[in-house]
């Protein structure tokens, strides 16, 4: 007979996040001091290498964009009740997709392309997410289980594809021919070039705007629409949705097609941004990282900027203290972002619990 | 006066709720005692005191006159105190004995332990009068026979003094009353009884004494003899309720709802509702009485086309209803709405705030938004109006629905679909955990509802709301309709007989 935790929503929302993320840095630093270094210069190398400088922050924001999608990708699917960890095969998928209509409809304008682009990646994630949608919401099968079983069917696919059939001729690595250049996005320092302002270059595009643009959506669509009240009722209670004649198969197919698509838009970003090409690997584990940014932010799509906002700083700032302090590694970077996953995801319970005592004392009743 | 239990200044809190003010009760040996009050007034979490679920944060417990501390369930059973819950913790694929011997086995081999319980088990049976096969499996009992169970299981492990948390929400009148008995066995050979319930009728029909609580506080301690209902219900609530809504003869309407041997079988197969057949009319209530789990809940969920039955018609205002339609949106449609029995877990998404929950069902009704996103303003708008018309408490749309008391909550469901202005309404438990003062109102407003004309469908295992809003009762016993009576040429027994399928052919 536990007493069920009511905080405040401010408290539910802002403070608990914050209270793990601040444990998390503690735990981190204390591992950093194990290796002999000292926390608070590694510290201050990660905020200036993904903050201090103009070039550092464009990283920061690339990353920042990959995570939004992926975060979102999990959130809308979180709301339907259902785990989506299926984010890095989406997102591979729909790399495909940009892939197959960058290059085959070569003759077509730019402005003409990258929407279509756009649109093959959508396509191709919500297409690959939708079998395990479908295989769930009709046959029951564990989503968690399929979407996992089909990120690995996507990584042969991918590696089968690149290989056998999309690679050029006559280059040896795993990759298609480059896509048309009036297909790539443009980045963010060529754009502002356009306007007279000169900022640092980096693989920060324009797909950052696309990555917000989508926030929103999603908070429309969740929060305000009719399907996203039906897909939260479905999440929340779904023996209220059949009472409310409410198809809890139908919206789950529906929330996981959203989420595939969503997914794609780190294929958009990291391609059509950056690469300009389709290759091996490009997802980089990101698919993954966003389950963790989805429960940081809880499912909201300001919450998910400000996790992807922190998992960009982690990952950027990580990469120059990789390089500033060998002894800190780039897998010491990947543990202090394992502990962060750990305590702002895993661990999340037991803080709420430790808020929940500081602010109600002296009330809360023996479990 | 020889106190088993006396409770001294117990006092505890849950945050801002103060569950329990400064309460004194003294109890005594040998006797029944009664403790009522509305939900939410503190019954529940005096006893988890006493039963060492909760710690209070001040006061005295004294068993026998001795001070003790009791800080869980152990401690309490230690010093002679046994609960039977509301819902039995019991093992339906063990045996009784099996049951009663669990985390009491006495080594690692069965052998000599079980010897031992059932010894004892047939000395208590005995003692008692508690007639009950040891070696049958649990899950072959009738609840009122697992209730018994659970009551040799608080025996066996040497209660002196017992709890019994609302022992009859799942008894017919029949195994009520053989509770009743056996609770004055107990009495007699010496023991201590708590009954815990909102039924007026069982306080003054078992009782020796009565406590009542309100709002955490003990309002008052009465010898039963000497109190009323209707006082009894006025200290609950601390103003005067009135019992029975009256309600004028009416003559019934046009057929509104005509029901052609309906057939419903579960996930499982097996058949829950067989061969049923009936007709509501309009302004007439048509009361389904039964003991939980006898298909009534099939029954409504198939009429609301929330189930597909196997078998059968329907008719809703002349209209057959074809397969294809059998659908809760296409009913809703037509005009049937409805009250689910469980709340929490269908009419209401406790998550949500008050203002999306007061939708829910009516999601994609144009009036509610504009294209495919939903106009929050007007919702809040529409709830505050029935928040007031309902007297909702308190009148917060954008309050969390989880927040609202069951009563509350029930009058957001009862305004969602009433508003609506149904043609036919299934309304099943309307009252269920809900207070005194707002009972009253529900069903004011269901008899008010059946005189615009309205055809109303009503299940509840309350018998009492039964006889009391019913023009006609139905009953109902192992998905089978045993008999159809009219209200005011029925009595209790009479529906008793009829609820336990005694039909009208075999009496």
């Amino acid at each position: 007979m536990s007493a069920p935790i009511d905080l405040p929503k401010w408290a539910d929302t802002i403070l608990v996040p914050a209270v793990s993320v601040v444990a998390a840095f503690l735990v981190a630093g204390l591992v950093v001091l194990g290796i002999g270094e000292n926390p608070l210069t590694a510290t201050r190398l990660l905020l200036q290498g993904s903050l201090g400088t103009g070039e550092g922050l464009g990283f920061t924001l690339f990353y920042m964009t990959d995570f939004i999608f992926v975060g979102l990708a999990v959130a809308v699917a979180y709301h339907a009740g259902l785990f989506n960890i299926g984010g890095e095969g989406q997102a591979t998928l729909a790399g495909l997709g940009i892939a197959l209509v960058l290059n085959n409809l070569t003759f077509l304008p730019g402005f003409l392309l990258i929407p279509l682009g756009i649109l093959g990646a959508a396509a191709f994630g919500a297409a690959w997410a939708a079998v395990p949608g479908y295989l769930q919401a009709k046959r029951g099968s564990h989503i968690v289980i399929t979407t996992i079983m089909f990120n690995w069917l996507a990584s042969v696919l991918i590696v089968y594809l690149l290989v056998n059939v999309l690679r050029a001729p006559q280059n040896m690595n795993p990759e298609t021919p480059a896509f048309p250049p009036q297909s790539h996005i443009p980045f963010m320092h060529e754009a502002f070039a356009a306007f007279g302002i000169e900022i640092p270059s980096s693989q920060l595009n324009l797909t950052l705007l696309l990555a917000l643009a989508a926030a929103y959506g999603v908070w429309l669509l969740i929060y305000r629409s009719r399907l996203g009240y039906a897909i939260r009722v479905v999440g929340s209670n779904p023996t209220a949705a059949v009472y409310a004649g409410i198809s809890p198969a139908r919206i789950i197919v529906i929330a996981m097609v959203l989420s595939g698509a969503l997914a794609g838009g780190l294929a958009v970003n990291e391609l059509m941004g950056y690469q300009h090409r389709l290759l091996l690997e490009f997802t980089s584990g990101y698919g993954f990282v966003g389950i963790a940014v989805a429960l940081m932010g809880r499912a909201h799509p300001v919450g998910i900027i400000l996790a992807s906002l922190l998992f960009g700083i982690l990952y950027q700032g990580g990469a120059e203290l990789a390089f500033e302090q060998p002894a800190i590694t780039r897998d010491m970077v990947v543990v202090i972002g394992g502990i962060i996953i750990l305590f702002a995801g895993a661990l999340d319970g037991l803080f709420r619990r430790l808020v929940a005592r500081v602010m109600l004392r002296p009330t809360l009743a023996k479990a | 006066m020889n106190s088993a239990i006396q409770l001294i200044a117990i006092d505890k809190r849950f945050g801002a709720v103060h569950a329990n003010k400064d309460v004194n009760l003294d109890i005594e040996r040998g006797t029944i005692h009664g403790i009522v009050g509305e939900n939410g007034a503190g019954k529940s979490t005096l006893m988890s005191i006493l039963y060492g679920f909760y710690e209070a944060d001040s006061g005295e417990v004294r068993v026998g006159g001795h001070p003790v501390s009791i800080r869980s369930p152990a401690d309490a059973i230690r010093v002679g105190i046994g609960m039977v819950h509301q819902h039995f913790m019991l093992v339906e694929t063990l045996s009784v004995v099996e049951n009663v011997m669990l985390g009491a086995e006495g080594g690692a081999l069965l052998r000599k332990g079980e010897a031992k319980v059932r010894a004892e088990l047939a000395r208590l049976s005995r003692d008692y009068g508690l007639q009950i096969d040891l070696d049958a499996v649990v899950g072959d009992l009738s609840v009122g026979l697992q209730q018994r169970v659970e009551i040799l299981k608080a025996l066996y492990r040497g209660a002196d003094i017992l709890i019994l948390d609302e022992p009859t929400a799942v008894l017919t009148p029949a195994e009520a009353d053989a509770l009743f008995e056996l609770l004055r066995a107990l009495k007699a050979q010496g023991k201590t009884v708590i009954l815990i319930t909102h039924k007026l009728r069982e306080i003054m029909a078992a009782t020796d004494r009565v406590s009542v609580m309100r709002r955490g506080e003990m309002v008052a301690t009465l010898a039963t003899e000497t109190t009323s209902p209707p006082e009894l219900a006025e200290l609950m609530v601390g103003r005067r309720v009135l019992l029975r809504v009256e309600k004028a003869e009416r003559k019934p309407g046009a057929p509104l709802l005509q029901v052609h041997d309906l057939s419903v079988v579960d996930a499982r197969g097996v058949l829950r509702v067989a061969n049923a057949s009936f007709t509501i009319h309009a302004g007439e209530i048509v009361g389904i009485a039964g003991v939980s789990g006898n298909g009534q809940s099939e029954l409504l969920e198939a009429l609301a086309g929330m189930r597909r039955p196997v078998l059968g018609s329907m008719r809703l205002d002349g209209q057959e209803i074809a397969f294809s339609e059998h659908n809760p949106h296409r009913m809703r449609q037509l005009g049937l709405l409805h009250v689910p029995e469980d709340r929490l877990r269908m009419g209401l998404v406790p998550a949500f705030p008050a203002f999306e929950s007061a939708i829910l069902g009516f999601s994609d009704e144009v009036a509610l938004g504009r294209g495919p996103i939903l106009d929050h303003d007007r919702m809040i708008a529409d709830l505050t109006d029935k928040m007031k018309q309902y007297d909702v408490r308190p009148p917060a749309p954008r309050l969390k629905t989880s927040k609202f008391s069951g009563g509350n909550q029930q009058k957001i469901v009862l305004a969602r679909e009433i508003e609506r202005k149904p043609k036919v309404l299934l309304v099943g438990q309307p009252t269920r955990g809900v207070d005194i003062g707002a009972i009253e109102f529900i069903h004011r407003r269901l008899i008010a509802l059946r005189d615009e004309g309205v055809g109303i469908l009503l299940v509840s295992v309350e018998l009492d709301e039964i006889m009391n809003l019913s023009d006609r009762i139905l009953t109902m016993c192992g998905g089978h309709i045993t008999g159809e009576r009219r209200a005011s040429e029925t009595n209790e027994r009479d529906l008793g007989l009829l609820m336990a399928g005694v039909t009208d052919e075999a009496a």
